[in-house]
């Protein structure tokens, strides 16, 4: 793709000529993230993100090849391995905290990242393609994470890995084989957790493959925008380099400030001190939780507390605990549908009134009080909060969204991006 | 069709959603949940200051080297430190000498064989050896201690909740059941007859289910005679001790924060740069 404006890569000493000729690795760099990529001049801070997404997942990597030189997938020895590696390897304690709290922050920016595209329509056409491989990004995001979770061998790994696979079992017939298939065993152990270690070294990389699908997919239409309206002309874009790295750079700065205060002065702030004592089948804590990313799915999970079947009959159609893993799954994969939920012609949410009343004060207060009540041990006043907060969070993507795309009317949109920012109409001209 | 299947769906997992809310009130006024003795009971750590708390804390030598003391000479005795070596105790301020010395003179020995008959036997500790653990494993442990296992206390203030607080709370938090009140005036065996405390175990409302295993571990004053000549009263001995086991389980908490505040200059001076770029790169752009 590109719009015809787009500066094209001259090479000029012998030697990138020569390249250019064989293997044009350059070029492609040129045009997916240099100034061979016009990108609107008005994109606000929340289009960061997708870069620091980007660098996170770079930690991940770079750590994460580290942490394995040094750890030992045992049962009997894993845990002991991470605490060599904190104490008696060199830095090793950088290493293994800027790990654990680089995780918290790839989902950090990731869930920004994914509330931008939500808020300005980022999944429309015709973006649907870099939507649907985005949310593919997350699931495999969230898989390696728990995998991740579980390496460690702390009480809340392996009591993690138990309750997680469980879910499975609550699958009608094939459930409990599928997930004796998933554990290599009967429990979580030596074999578990030997096949984690190998796929959560592995899924990075499958990210970092469909990481590559989606930026491709993005440089077809090219970046979507705060307006929402779609490119006319060579004054509305700038090129990629040097206005973005520019501003990347400065967005980079702030996110590695906050990254490195949390993860040297409270490295375990978002961690469960449980997870410090060693696993123990034999021992179930208290409150098993999942880490904080988790939160909002687990309370989805939880909120179901009642069977559905036939009435009077006693029959029992799908078990309430058969309904929450289905819900669980189903408030991510119902993601996957949002293009042809939203009919709304227009992609900002800055010019949908009633989009907007029920993005900021239904869906992200839902999401906030899932997040909070998924933390919290099942007395009535979080279940009733998070029964209310997962209710309405099916209902906004799958009853709400179709309709307001119908009913809304949409206020004025600018005639372009140069119009919106600058106040003034273009010259005929232009 | 999309749309419609969707409406039905989120039909389906909002109104069973909204049917769990319904049976969940239902169920709540039917049967009010009772408050547990533990909501009533447990009380949240008690207020300690350690020279090791803030972003620019460093641990007190001094302390460390008592805490070890109360460590030595009390929990030793049950608990073990498996992840801790001697070599380790240089960083409380002791010379190579005093380490060796240290470790020679460890009450418990250091599992072994004999060289010459190849039986099992021990041997005094070297700087090199973890810190040798009092039972030889679970079944010895609790064999010794009413069927109750005591913890490994190399992380023990960094798997608890509220961490050297809660050590110190604990520690100190031993008190006579007979008559105890809460902050609220409650007292307890009148509300809860039933949460007497059972035999072998002990009351203490640090512990989360207020029963632990474990008998007061520190009695009286002075029961630890320090070095320095600081006076060993109870709470003395319990500040020391949590700040020692802060450092066993984290050992490296000083240069993690001395690397924290040189990543934050650099950061800073990045940031200021790559802000003044981003503005000089947009000067000529309204956006």
């Amino acid at each position: 793709m590109s719009f015809p404006w787009a500066q094209e890569y001259k090479p000029q000493g012998t030697v990138s000529k020569w390249v250019d000729e064989r293997l044009p690795l350059p070029r492609l760099v040129y045009n997916a993230v240099g100034a061979g990529y016009p990108v609107p001049r008005n994109l606000n801070y929340f289009w960061n993100f997708g870069v620091l997404a980007g660098v996170a997942l770079v930690i991940q990597i770079v750590t994460g090849i580290v942490l394995a030189m040094h750890y030992y997938a045992s049962v009997d020895g894993a845990f002991n391995s991470v605490e060599h590696i904190m104490r008696d390897v060199n830095s090793g304690w950088f290493v293994r905290y800027a790990h654990m709290n680089g995780a918290s922050f790839f989902f950090i920016v990731v869930y920004i990242h994914i509330f931008r595209g939500l808020f300005y329509g980022s999944y429309k056409a015709p973006r649907e393609m870099i939507w649907l491989l985005g949310v593919t990004i997350f699931l495999l995001m969230m898989a390696t994470a728990f995998m991740g979770y579980v390496l460690p061998w702390g009480q809340m790994s392996f009591w993690g890995a138990q309750v997680i696979t469980g879910f499975f079992s609550a699958i009608p017939l094939v459930g409990e084989p599928l997930r004796q298939l998933l554990l290599g065993g009967f429990a979580p152990d030596q074999a578990a957790l030997n096949r984690f270690f190998s796929l959560h070294y592995l899924l990075p990389f499958v990210i970092a493959g469909v990481i590559i699908l989606h930026i491709w997919a993005l440089h077809i239409p090219g970046s979507s925008n705060p307006t929402g309206v779609s490119v006319k002309g060579e004054q509305d874009t700038v090129p990629f380099h040097p206005y973005y790295t520019a501003k990347d750079g400065f967005g980079l700065g702030i996110f590695l400030i906050f990254f490195v205060a949390v993860t040297f002065f409270a490295p375990n702030m978002l961690g469960h001190p449980d997870n410090y004592i060693p696993a123990n089948p034999l021992s179930t804590p208290a409150h098993i939780v999942p880490e904080w990313y988790f939160l909002p799915f687990y309370a989805i999970l939880k909120a179901f507390t009642v069977d559905f079947g036939i009435p009077f009959t006693g029959i029992i159609i799908i078990p309430a605990k058969l309904m929450g893993v289905l819900a669980m799954f189903g408030s991510i994969l119902l993601l996957f549908f949002l293009p042809w939920l939203d009919t709304s012609p227009v992609r900002s949410g800055h010019y949908r009134p009633l989009f907007r009343k029920f993005f900021w004060y239904g869906l992200i207060p839902s999401l906030a009080i899932l997040t909070y009540c998924g933390g919290k041990p099942p007395y009535t006043q979080w279940v009733v909060l998070s029964q209310l907060a997962a209710a309405y969070y099916f209902a906004h993507f799958l009853i709400i969204l179709p309709i307001v795309s119908r009913i809304e009317r949409p206020l004025p949109l600018p005639n372009s991006i140069t119009e919106a920012v600058t106040g003034k109409p273009l010259p005929a001209a232009a | 069709m999309v749309r419609l299947i969707a409406f039905l769906v989120g039909l389906f997992f909002s109104g069973m959603l909204l049917l769990g809310l319904g049976d969940t009130v239902i169920t709540a006024i039917k049967e009010p949940a009772v408050p547990s003795v533990e909501a009533e009971f447990h009380e949240e750590t008690l207020p300690v200051k350690f020279a090791h708390d803030g972003p620019l804390g460093k641990y007190d030598r001094g302390q460390l080297q008592r805490g070890l003391k109360v460590y030595s000479e009390v929990c030793a005795a049950c608990h073990s430190l498996k992840l801790v070596s001697f070599r380790d105790f240089a960083a409380l301020g002791y010379s190579e000498e005093q380490v060796k010395a240290l470790a020679k003179a460890w009450k418990t020995e250091v599992p072994s064989i004999n060289p010459e008959t190849g039986e099992p036997a021990t041997r005094p500790a070297i700087p090199a050896d973890k810190i040798p653990s009092p039972f030889a494993n679970e079944v010895a442990a609790r064999a010794a201690n009413n069927n109750a296992l005591p913890p490994d206390l190399s992380l023990i203030t960094k798997a608890r909740e509220g961490g050297p607080a809660y050590v110190y709370s604990l520690l100190l938090g031993y008190r006579d059941q007979a008559g105890y009140k809460n902050e609220e005036g409650k007292e307890l065996l009148k509300e809860f007859p039933e949460a007497a405390t059972p035999a072998g175990l002990h009351f203490n409302p640090w512990f989360a289910n207020l029963n632990i295993a474990m008998a007061a571990p520190l009695a009286a004053d002075d029961q630890v005679t320090y070095d320095d000549g600081t006076k060993a009263t109870k709470a003395q001995m319990a500040e020391d001790v949590s700040a020692f086991l802060t450092w066993a389980a984290e050992p490296k908490m000083e240069n993690r924060k001395s690397a924290g505040w040189a990543a934050l200059g650099f950061l800073l001076v990045f940031t200021v740069l790559a802000w003044m770029s981003y503005k000089t790169i947009w000067a000529d752009k309204k956006h």
